[in-house]
């Protein structure tokens, strides 16, 4: 059974688009049923829609033995930058949220917030920019929700993404389980998004060549954990940059550890602004960016499998876990000094995803 | 990237660490152990800090962290005249990111923003004019902090309002003035510093010849750094070998970029906006005479405390705080009883834990924290 799309009509987005009304199902249909496919799971546009999806439970069963479930919202500011935009945050964002838990990502959910006055088509290309992303990470955006909220209430556009994966069995990856010896490994440039957000913000007056790293990771853990089978924990390094990321890992699981500044790969460009602005490349994002703790023994053949993947082509070893004070992360300074690398206190930088 | 990697080369540095070693032994016993050296300037401690150059060097040597982080010596006043100047109607209150979260003695400029109050986070002061510019209907004030390295580009701001004759711009001045602080360090009874990194920046403004009196009525030797980690270990080793040979001088590590008069068109465009206070307070350090500066009478238009009903709150620091004393160098950080327990980064007491690079702050994120138990 199938029926025809909706279609929308104005510029912008106004309260009626909210008001669960006509308007309302003219806009869903237009904009998101049209990019996302219909029917609760990427069936035919037209296929009639309900309150929810619907999930095959074989799906799941066919590729794990445990599901996996999280949440993300998205605000960043602006909403268009290099290298991605909020929707293709939106979706990488939650798929590597439940790839470094060691899952299959298989769908996702969208609730988008609007203000009033925003373009329809900005809305279409955010959510066709989902559709693609989805797409090429072979997920589905299967179900979702519309608000309209008054000018001023929020701004432009909010979206929040669920995502529900399978994880495979004897996948057993945890933030407690580093242990003195492992080896810490990251899959390429550090701070990428943090310095092209910040950068595409236009209150610096830079011209930069800096692109969000923005992408999804499930395959390269795939791979990962194929030829390293007995890795600790994967984190991504998002809000707070790597310097978080190894504060949790060393704080879970009691544990020291130490990495080599020379070794750690950040590009000059990302250098060079976090230079001028007195901010620091450990604590930026990435958006794309994998952080493993893997045994010794299995490190070679984990860098090895990071490299031969696109998106660790400049995968490093950047030093490992030590029975030194526990919750403490020391790093060599490429100058040959000592230095604690502890949490960020407030905030680097606001909005960043 | 070129630019800056040759002042931080490991192997410069690991034989300047060498030379330093080897200059210190010929330190006279007379000269107090362990000898201590201040590096003024809170650039001077953030780089210290974040490239580990205390751990590199020898034992007998410790640096200790100067007044020079002008977010560290705000006293908690001059905020709460700066939230009363946000609160007044209309105004758009600017400030650089750092000073968000000092705290006054209610509410820091982060708390304020989140009750409702309209204060934005600017990277220039010409950011704020730009700013005023935009909202001709509002208020814009500046907030205006730093040593004579950002009297400058404030004063050209100001300068630049009146040419273009924005009526809504204004400036609240908390500028500081670096000699007069190094004096009241230097007047302490309880003095033990051997000799001073100089403020790099500052220096490249106001030149070397305004620090001779360090050497000349306290005997005490001073090189002008600059802020890469090389140019920081060949200013200790310029300032080791000056206490090795019983010399009291200043010097210039920093010649690529000071000059001995300093910059002629920032000095003249600071002697025409501001003038000397006759008193400014210091956190921790109380009023220091001739050490802060205002704006110009006949510049009054431009001057927030002349525009604005501002309370002028006198407010005493924290009972708890040791920051004077951490200040002078009577103290480390980590010796402040407030240090680790009621002061950290995320609840900073004393200013000097807010800034990155107040010598607490740094301490507490990069250096020798509380002992751990393994």
């Amino acid at each position: 059974m199938s029926r025809a799309l909706r279609t929308v009509s104005g510029r912008t987005v106004t309260l009626a688009h909210g008001g669960g009304g006509k308007a309302m199902k003219d806009l869903v249909d237009d904009v998101f049923v049209r990019e996302f496919g219909g029917g609760g799971g990427g069936g035919a546009p037209g296929a009639p829609l309900e309150d929810q999806a619907r999930l095959p439970l074989a799906a799941f069963a066919a590729r794990g033995d445990r599901l996996a479930f999280t949440t993300d919202s998205f605000v960043v500011d602006p909403l268009f930058f290099p290298g991605g935009d909020i929707g293709t945050l939106a979706v990488c964002g939650t798929i590597n949220d439940l790839a470094v838990g060691g899952a299959v990502p298989l769908y996702l959910s969208c609730a988008v917030i609007i203000e009033e006055g925003v373009e329809i088509d900005l809305l279409r290309r955010v959510a066709r920019s989902m559709a693609s992303a989805a797409r090429a990470a072979e997920v589905q955006i299967v179900t979702g929700d519309t608000k309209v909220v008054p000018r001023g209430a929020c701004d432009k556009l909010y979206v929040t993404t669920a995502g529900i994966g399978a994880i495979r069995p004897g996948v057993a990856l945890g933030v407690h389980r580093a242990a003195p010896g492992d080896a810490v490994l990251v899959n390429g440039w550090l701070g990428d998004h943090g310095a092209a957000i910040l950068a595409a913000r236009g209150d610096l007056l830079l011209e930069t060549a800096l692109a969000s790293d923005c992408a999804p990771l499930h395959g390269l853990v795939a791979a990962l954990l194929a030829a390293a089978p007995g890795t600790r924990c994967l984190r991504d390094a998002t809000r707070g940059g790597l310097a978080t990321v190894l504060n949790e890992i060393a704080d879970a699981s009691r544990v020291g550890i130490a990495i080599d500044e020379a070794r750690t790969p950040v590009r000059a460009e990302v250098f060079g602004l976090c230079e001028l602005l007195g901010l620091d490349p450990l604590y930026l994002a990435g958006e794309g960016s994998l952080v493993a703790v893997v045994p010794a023994a299995e490190s070679a053949a984990a860098l090895a499998a990071l490299r031969a993947h696109p998106l660790g082509a400049h995968a490093a070893a950047i030093g490992s876990i030590t029975d030194g004070p526990a919750g403490r992360v020391v790093m060599q300074t490429a100058l040959g000094g000592q230095r604690i690398v502890d949490m960020l206190v407030g905030e680097q930088l606001p909005r960043i995803c | 990237m070129k630019h800056v990697d040759e002042h931080r080369d490991p192997d410069r540095a690991r034989s300047l660490v060498r030379e330093i070693e080897r200059a210190a032994l010929q330190i006279p016993a007379s000269v107090a152990r362990p000898i201590h050296l201040m590096e003024v300037c809170g650039g001077h401690t953030h780089s210290i800090f974040r490239f580990g150059l205390e751990g590199m060097l020898p034992p007998a040597l410790e640096l200790v962290h100067g007044p020079g982080c002008p977010v560290c010596v705000l006293p908690m006043g001059r905020v709460d005249d700066a939230l009363a100047i946000a609160a007044q109607p209309g105004v758009i209150f600017a400030t650089f990111g750092d000073a968000m979260r000092v705290p006054g003695s209610r509410r820091s400029l982060l708390q304020a923003k989140a009750d409702g109050l309209d204060i934005r986070i600017v990277y220039s002061p010409l950011d704020a004019l730009a700013l005023a510019r935009r909202h001709p209907e509002r208020e814009v004030v500046f907030f205006a902090l730093g040593f004579e390295t950002t009297m400058p580009p404030t004063a050209l701001t100001i300068l630049a309002a009146r040419r273009e004759g924005v009526g809504n711009f204004s400036v609240f001045c908390n500028h500081i003035t670096i000699v007069p602080t190094l004096q009241a360090i230097l007047d302490s009874p309880r003095l033990h510093l051997a000799g001073f990194l100089g403020p790099g920046h500052v220096a490249t403004i106001i030149g070397t010849a305004p620090f001779e009196v360090v050497a000349r009525r306290y005997g005490r030797p001073l090189v002008v750094a600059g802020f890469e980690p090389v140019d920081i270990l060949q200013a200790i080793w310029m300032l080791v070998r000056q206490l090795a040979e019983g010399r009291a001088e200043i010097e210039n590590q920093y010649a690529r970029v000071v000059a001995p008069a300093g910059n002629a068109a920032a000095l003249a465009a600071i002697g025409q906006v501001y003038e000397l206070r006759e008193l400014f307070e210091w956190r921790g350090l109380g009023s220091i005479p001739r050490s802060g500066v205002r704006i110009r009478a006949e510049l009054a238009a431009f001057d927030a405390e002349r525009r604005f009903a501002v309370p002028n709150a006198q407010v005493a620091d924290p009972a708890a705080c040791q920051c004077g004393e951490v200040l002078t160098g009577a103290l480390k950080p980590s010796q402040c009883r407030a240090f680790g327990t009621a002061c950290t980064p995320e609840t900073p007491i004393g200013a000097l834990m807010v800034s990155s690079e107040g010598a607490c702050a740094a301490t507490y994120r990069y250096g020798a924290r509380l002992p751990v138990i393994a």
